[in-house]
């Protein structure tokens, strides 16, 4: 009974300082960001005009924003098509096989090689190439750091979706087997449909992991701060223009710095509102 | 702001701890092994500082821990009393020197310059004027045979290459001193781009740090950028030579470098030493500063550690600590400057007594 009492009293501290460090970073995004918002209304959401010099400071979100978005929905849709039929491969064709797991364990060691080795990766290997294919920009901006994010987000959707994929049932397939479906009528009529949540969670998790990649995209993407003009151009991303320019930020630049801080906490927040919307609706 | 530098600065105490069983030796033997300083700032004087305060804390016993947070960072940390000192390269304007709580005094350390980079196999000895730094990094010129830069290096087999431009992502006080040059040499720069630690770039692409900057170019053939002299030498990398206001071409060295602070400099030590008058100097360059609060009794500081932090930089800007500098590739203080920096400190107090006689 007591150490019921216990444990019930650490987990309980264990929620509520969970709630406090998140309630304190929202609290102090949101106070830091308030003379960025004051000096530049909510036109710095759309403004694109980031001009950090002395006297003329006038600061815009929107490179920031836009380069966010394109890089993370470039890498969701290039990372579609290999994770998904990863996905397959390795939760319904060679499911539970030796080469299954020798796979199955490397989309895992993919999760876990750190951003940086990402960014060198492609600094020296990936970029020569894209020169050598003739890309403008030595091989920089925004389709190269796609790229590279898509690589990046590829074991998180296809870890989710195996996981869900294997765990169809067997009398649903066998079922269908026995009504003379073929394996890819199986595939798409009876696995798919019943594990569509769980693959769409996937892939809003590894969305959720491009929109905030910081180190890798900000040795690519060129680091301009001026919206791209093209896939191949270059530009730059929240996260990256936040750690880059931090250091050395004081005054209106750091408060406009938070607040994209706080625009990017806001905008992974609706995307994984609107993931968990569009997962409760398929079930 | 104020929870966020010391946090940033806990981390960098904290890794500074875990050298401690090393120098255990060498505090037993010193006399005040009690005090231990903390400073933070710009990234451009670290090699130079980091071996230095090394060496005081072995003579003396006096433990510095000196963070490279950026210049910025380190002018925020002086504002927050986070630490006993900070370090700048850009001096405070007069402006900034209000916004601090209480009067701050500059200590200027070494000299060091900001190098133009390129990557062009094959051509050695690049002369760049004011005019063609301008169309360069304006964008103006954008192919390497153009017939601007050709004109310039008669004898230089120039490849038919874009001109990729590199610039820094980050804040820097690298920046700075680039931006101030340019400004004062072109009116186009000084009304469009104008002179900060980050800039609207017409042009490029950003990549951090010197060591972004410096990998960046060495990557890609047909690139040009600026990069910290410190890092440049110790790299051995090449370098253009650029015009000075007497119309000589110069290369960066420890000798050009410290051409450039011949001229006066004021009593504050608050100078940029960009375009220099001098016909040898390298127009590129400047001063790094410490910064410091003029009384030094604040935040319930002992005398003790207000003595140690300006004997610290009395001996910082002594031959002594100025004859290492070289060696980390920085242009030590020209006599003028480094009396003038004895005297402020002589005129920082505690409690409004002098420390230092």
């Amino acid at each position: 009974m007591n150490s019921d009492k216990i444990a019930k009293a650490v987990l309980f501290l264990a929620s509520v300082i969970i709630l406090l460090i998140a309630g304190g970073m929202i609290y102090s995004l949101v106070e830091g960001s308030i003379p960025a918002f004051k000096n530049f209304g909510l036109s710095f959401i759309w403004s694109n005009n980031w001009n950090p010099t002395r006297n003329q400071e006038s600061y815009g979100a929107l490179p920031f924003i836009a380069g966010t978005i394109i890089t993370s929905v470039a890498a969701l849709l290039i990372s579609l098509p290999l994770s998904f039929s990863t996905s397959l491969f390795l939760g319904e064709y060679y499911r539970g096989t030796r080469l299954a797991k020798v796979l199955g364990t490397m989309v895992d060691l993919l999760a876990g090689i750190p951003s940086i080795v990402y960014g060198l990766w492609g600094f020296y290997v990936l970029r020569p190439l894209l020169i050598d294919l003739g890309l403008p920009n030595q091989g920089f901006g925004i389709f190269p750091a796609s790229i590279i994010l898509a690589i990046m987000i590829i074991p998180y959707a296809t870890s989710l979706s195996t996981e869900i994929i294997t765990m169809v049932p067997g009398e649903l397939k066998e079922a269908a087997y026995s009504l003379g479906a073929t394996r890819m009528e199986v595939i798409f009529s009876v696995i798919v449909p019943s594990a569509r949540s769980g693959i769409v969670a996937g892939y809003i998790l590894s969305f959720g992991r491009a929109l905030g990649e910081t180190m890798a995209v900000t040795m690519l993407i060129g680091n301009a701060n001026r919206i791209p003009e093209s896939f191949f151009g270059t530009g730059n991303t929240m996260a990256s223009v936040i750690a880059n320019q931090f250091g050395e930020a004081d005054g209106l630049k750091l408060s406009a710095l938070i607040a994209i801080g706080l625009l990017l906490f806001l905008i992974t927040g609706i995307i994984n509102s609107a993931g968990k919307l569009i997962i409760k609706r398929m079930e | 702001m104020k929870n966020l530098t010391l946090l940033i600065l806990a981390l960098f105490i904290l890794g500074a701890c875990s050298n401690s069983p090393k120098q255990a030796g060498a505090e037993k033997s010193a006399s005040n092994s009690k005090i231990s300083l903390t400073a933070a700032g710009a990234t451009f004087p670290m090699p130079y500082y980091n071996m230095v305060f090394k060496m005081y804390g072995e003579e003396t016993g006096v433990q510095l821990t000196y963070g490279g947070i950026g210049s910025g960072g380190g002018i925020r940390s002086l504002t927050d009393k986070v630490v006993d000192f900070g370090a700048t390269d850009a001096f405070l304007d007069d402006e900034q020197l209000k916004e601090m709580p209480a009067e701050v005094v500059h200590i200027p350390t070494v000299l060091g310059a900001v190098v133009i980079a390129y990557n062009l196999p094959g051509v050695e000895g690049l002369k760049l004027s004011n005019d063609l730094l301008e169309k360069i990094f304006m964008g103006e010129i954008t192919k390497w045979n153009d017939a601007a830069i050709a004109a310039n290096n008669s004898g230089l087999n120039l490849p038919d290459l874009d001109i990729t431009f590199v610039h820094r992502s980050d804040g820097s006080g690298t920046t700075q001193i680039f931006s101030d040059y340019m400004s004062k040499v072109s009116t186009k720069w000084a009304d469009e781009i104008g002179t900060g630690k980050a800039l609207r770039w017409p042009v490029g692409m950003g990549a951090k740090g010197n060591p972004g900057v410096a990998g960046t170019i060495k990557q890609t053939e047909g690139a040009i950028g600026y990069i910290g002299s410190e890092y440049a030498f110790a790299q051995k990398i090449q370098t253009a030579s650029v015009q000075n206001s007497a119309g000589n071409y110069i290369l960066p060295s420890i000798e050009s470098v410290s051409a450039a602070a011949k001229g006066e400099i004021p009593a504050d030590t608050r100078i940029m030493l960009t375009n220099s008058a001098d016909p040898d100097s390298y127009p590129i360059s400047g001063f790094t500063w410490i910064i410091l609060y003029k009384e030094q009794s604040y935040n319930d500081r002992s005398k003790d550690q207000a003595l140690a932090t300006v004997s610290c930089l009395d001996w910082l800007v002594s031959s002594e600590a100025q004859g290492q500098a070289e060696k980390v590739h920085y242009a030590p203080l020209p006599a003028d400057a480094a009396a003038k920096a004895k005297a402020i400190l002589r005129s920082v107090t505690f409690n409004g007594e002098t420390l230092l006689k």
